[in-house]
């Protein structure tokens, strides 16, 4: 066991944990944020995406040691009230069907807006095509990016 | 059940879901509180006002906790905004409570506008005694009931107490459909919010004090059981707790942590005694087929006779492989041992069934066994078992302490139960006009059911029943089935045989519409030209609804038009859960690789209760479909499962998925299913689109094979 002081949705969070622990696990069991989901294990599916100083990564594969002394910010730190323009887009659309991989979804969909406000369809599908949904929620994700980046009615 | 424990966890579902309290609902467990009204299982309405009403189904995507309540609210006629979610765990009170078939709207349409309408009726009936005023002058709208003569409005809270003094009609008064303020409306789902922003707990969120996690080594190959366990190294490692022998075939490893646990499984070293079909091969799984197709069938359906038929030949295999159902959550659920008792929160689509398997795996009464339902991470069937809540009851017991059972990607992946392979032939006699005055089918695969030990009487799976139309009326049809065994465990998939069935039959049609140079719709709607009811089991299915969904779905594609230039179409149709679904699939070839650019869906399902759910439905069905014909295979290797995860088990991805335009027919029909209907036309759909820009006929599912 090791000790980490991690940052996490803007809070200092001090946790012992053994140093290969994945951040998705420290995250899930150890903070109980469980808005991140295990979905592969092996970075395949992108249910568990955090943002590691604004950059979207796998925390099923991002061991904590990792994480330490970076940003983390999960989908319980994205907004105030679920009121990022990406949550209300999502609500708009009427996106999650069971709703599993949507955590991941959005916050994928979150680090493609910070970096590229207007994306093209063919950059929204570039950036989203790690994100898995078994429900095949994909053509309102796709509408709900649209609209959230200001280009939907 | 402990009262903590209880306490504990409504405390956390309310906090949790903000905005949307979904409690579990125990009706076993003491009811409601006597002073509110509650004239049936599901609804009760508090003296403040309070609408809560009880979904006896599962959630897993599906929206049967918006599309159910709206059922039940529009004949109660409160306000549907305000309306609290329950749900019902396992239960005595809602009859079966499985979640599967296609039927959760179906199966709930007639009790729960009863349930609606009982309470409305009770409720006006406790205002017009208030008021000194007949029943006949008073209405309800949006949680009151109003007299409008003199004005005056009683909310239902208000009139509870009262109401529930009255006595309980047994057949109150059902709206016309044309009075339907909120059925056939699009209504926005009432758990989106919660699943925006991280607050709904899934199964695998979910906790108790006290609890430990625990994965499960299981036996490599089919039939295999433990021999000899080394767990020196795995109860070594840091957070391991225990490490215990699960049964014949499984041994579990537990931890303080799911990492713990996962760790200390990896070092653990078991050693296994092989069983019969150790050393089985994909290879035996197709000669298997071979050889049961030399079988006789059992008649699954016959109209005319096919044996006295004339004219040209044609005939056709058709193959398709096992699949997995791997919802993106995988397997877990929590169990609680008591000594006498046991109380699980299950990610189910069968409450009752894990009520029953863990009261008989651990020597309970059913009665002793509390199953709480919890959201789950997609089902598609494959919660239709019962394993995982058996094994977290059972590690529960061996350690005595809370626990919570989970499965990786990779136990999903190999450890499922699968859709079953299937071989179909199909042979057909074609008059002089073209068109076939006989089709024979003859579908080989082996029954679920009877894997799962239900006893065959007539030979037939029941699935095929419900799956395995052929409304489609050429003067002569056969359909035989030939059922077969294999060590490969069998499950439910959505819309189980039929899509292998309409793979097949769909196929088939269009290489005789190709035979006769026709075009493919045009043989279809000859097919179904004259009107006719045919009974299938217990469906009874009209030639003119299907042929009404080909002839939308034709329209809305602009079939009657050449497709644009480097785009090809391809149409089918089937029957199944009681729903008419045609698609017409639109491609583009991408080198040798078909891109999938459009689908247009038309759909009879009857009254259409929530537009907005049935368009995900129909969304999700095809791209659910998609992944079976571009990838969906599932192997035997080595007496296992070959595939292991995402990489080797690949699922459509965003820049594989069309755009999906869903037409529903209207229709004042009792509902039928959705969820299942829209999956079987999309493959024989596109491989007809296939075969326009390639001449080349795919009789084997994936495509790729």
């Amino acid at each position: 066991m090791e000790s980490f002081a991690l940052r996490v949705n803007g809070r200092e969070r001090h946790v012992s944990v053994a140093p290969d622990t994945p951040l998705l696990w420290v995250l899930r069991d150890t903070l109980e944020l469980s808005g991140t989901k295990f979905g592969c294990g092996v970075g395949m599916c992108g249910a568990c995406t955090v943002h590691l100083d604004g950059e979207a990564v796998r925390s099923c594969t991002t061991p904590v040691s990792e994480a330490a002394n970076k940003k983390i910010t999960t989908i319980e730190g994205l907004s105030e009230s679920s009121s990022h323009p990406l949550q209300l887009a999502w609500v708009a659309e009427d996106v999650p069907q069971c709703g599993y991989c949507q955590s991941g979804q959005i916050m994928q969909a979150a680090a493609l807006l910070a970096k590229k406000p207007h994306p093209s369809e063919a950059e929204i599908v570039d950036a989203m095509n790690g994100n898995l949904c078994r429900c095949g929620t994909y053509q309102r994700i796709r509408k709900a990016i649209v609209r959230a980046a200001g280009g939907g009615k | 059940m402990s009262e903590v424990t209880r306490r504990d966890f409504l405390a956390t579902t309310a906090t949790a879901a903000a905005g949307l309290v979904v409690a579990f609902h125990l009706p076993l467990s003491g009811g409601t509180a006597s002073t509110e009204f509650a004239p049936n299982a599901y609804v009760h309405i508090a003296p403040r006002g309070k609408v809560s009403i009880v979904v006896a189904r599962s959630e897993m995507g599906q929206g049967v906790r918006t599309s159910l309540p709206m059922i039940l609210a529009e004949e109660l006629d409160c306000d549907f905004a305000t309306i609290a979610i329950e749900q019902a765990g396992a239960s005595t009170l809602f009859g079966d409570q499985t979640t599967g078939g296609s039927a959760s709207v179906r199966t709930c349409w007639d009790p729960m506008r009863k349930a609606g309408a009982q309470a409305r009726a009770m409720l006006l009936s406790a205002a017009a005694k208030q008021w000194k005023v007949a029943e006949s002058e008073c209405a309800t709208a949006d949680g009151f009931v109003v007299h409008s003569t003199s004005n005056r409005r009683a909310g239902y809270g208000s009139l509870a107490t009262v109401a529930a003094k009255l006595p309980v009609p047994a057949e109150p008064k059902l709206k016309d459909n044309a009075d339907f303020k909120l059925i056939g409306k699009r209504q926005p789902r009432i758990d989106t919010k919660s699943k925006v922003n991280g607050t709904a707990i899934f199964g695998i969120d979910f906790k108790v004090p006290g609890m430990k996690y625990s994965l499960l080594a299981r036996a490599p190959k089919f039939g295999a059981t433990v021999r000899q366990i080394d767990d020196s190294r795995a109860k070594a490692l840091p957070g391991v707790t225990h490490v215990a022998k699960i049964g014949d075939s499984a041994v579990a490893v537990v931890g303080d942590s799911v990492w713990a646990a996962m760790q200390g499984r990896r070092a653990l070293k078991v050693t296994w005694e092989n069983g019969p079909n150790a050393g089985m091969e994909e290879s035996d799984v197709t000669d298997g087929l071979r050889a049961a197709a030399k079988n006789k069938g059992v008649t699954l359906y016959s109209s005319g006779d096919v044996t006295g038929t004339q004219g040209k030949r044609v005939e056709a295999e058709y193959q398709t492989p096992f699949l997995a159902h791997a919802p993106m959550e995988p397997q877990n659920c929590v169990a609680h041992f008591r000594g006498t008792e046991c109380e699980l929160w299950a990610p189910t689509q069968v409450p009752q069934d894990v009520r029953d398997s863990v009261a008989q795996a651990l020597g309970l009464k059913p009665e002793n066994v509390t199953v709480n339902v919890t959201l789950m991470g997609g089902g598609f069937g494959r919660r239709l078992e019962h394993d995982y809540g058996v094994e977290a009851a059972l590690v529960s017991k061996a350690v005595s302490l809370p626990v919570k059972v989970l499965w990786t990607r990779e136990d999903d992946m190999k450890f499922s139960t699968y859709r079953p392979v299937s071989l179909h032939q199909l042979s057909a006699s074609v008059g002089e006009d073209g068109y076939p005055t006989s089709i024979t089918h003859r579908i080989i695969a082996p029954s679920i059911s009877r894997q799962k030990g239900t006893k065959l009487d007539d030979g037939l799976d029941p699935d095929l029943k419900d799956e395995g139309s052929f409304i489609y009326q050429p003067a002569n049809v056969l359909m035989e089935y030939v059922d077969l065994d294999t060590a490969v465990p069998l499950g439910w998939m959505r819309s189980v045989y039929a899509s292998q069935v309409a793979f097949a039959q769909e196929c088939f049609l269009d290489e005789l519409a190709g035979a006769a140079g026709k075009d493919p719709l045009e043989l279809r709607l000859h097919l179904l030209q004259q009107d006719k009811q045919i009974k299938f089991f217990d469906t009874v299915w009209s030639t003119a609804r299907l042929r009404g969904v080909l002839k939308l779905a034709a329209e809305k594609a602009g079939w009657s038009k050449p497709a644009a230039n480097g785009r090809y179409r391809g149409i089918a149709a089937h029957g199944c859960f009681g729903t008419y679904v045609a698609e017409v699939v639109e491609i583009s070839m991408q080198g040798d690789a078909p891109k999938v650019e459009r689908v247009v869906v038309a759909i009879d399902c009857g009254q259409v209760v929530n537009p907005n759910i049935l368009e995900q439905q129909l969304q999700s069905a095809v791209v659910f479909a998609l992944t079976q014909a571009l990838h969906g295979k599932i192997t035997v290797n080595a007496g296992g499962i070959e595939q292991s995860n995402f990489g080797d088990y690949q699922l459509a991805r965003m820049n594989e998925v069309p755009v999906v335009e869903s037409y529903f027919v209207k229709s004042t029909e009792a509902p039928t299913g959705a969820g299942e209907p829209p999956v079987p036309p999309f493959a024989p759909a596109l491989c007809g689109a296939i075969y326009v820009a390639t001449k080349k006929r795919i009789r084997t599912m994936p495509i790729s094979s």
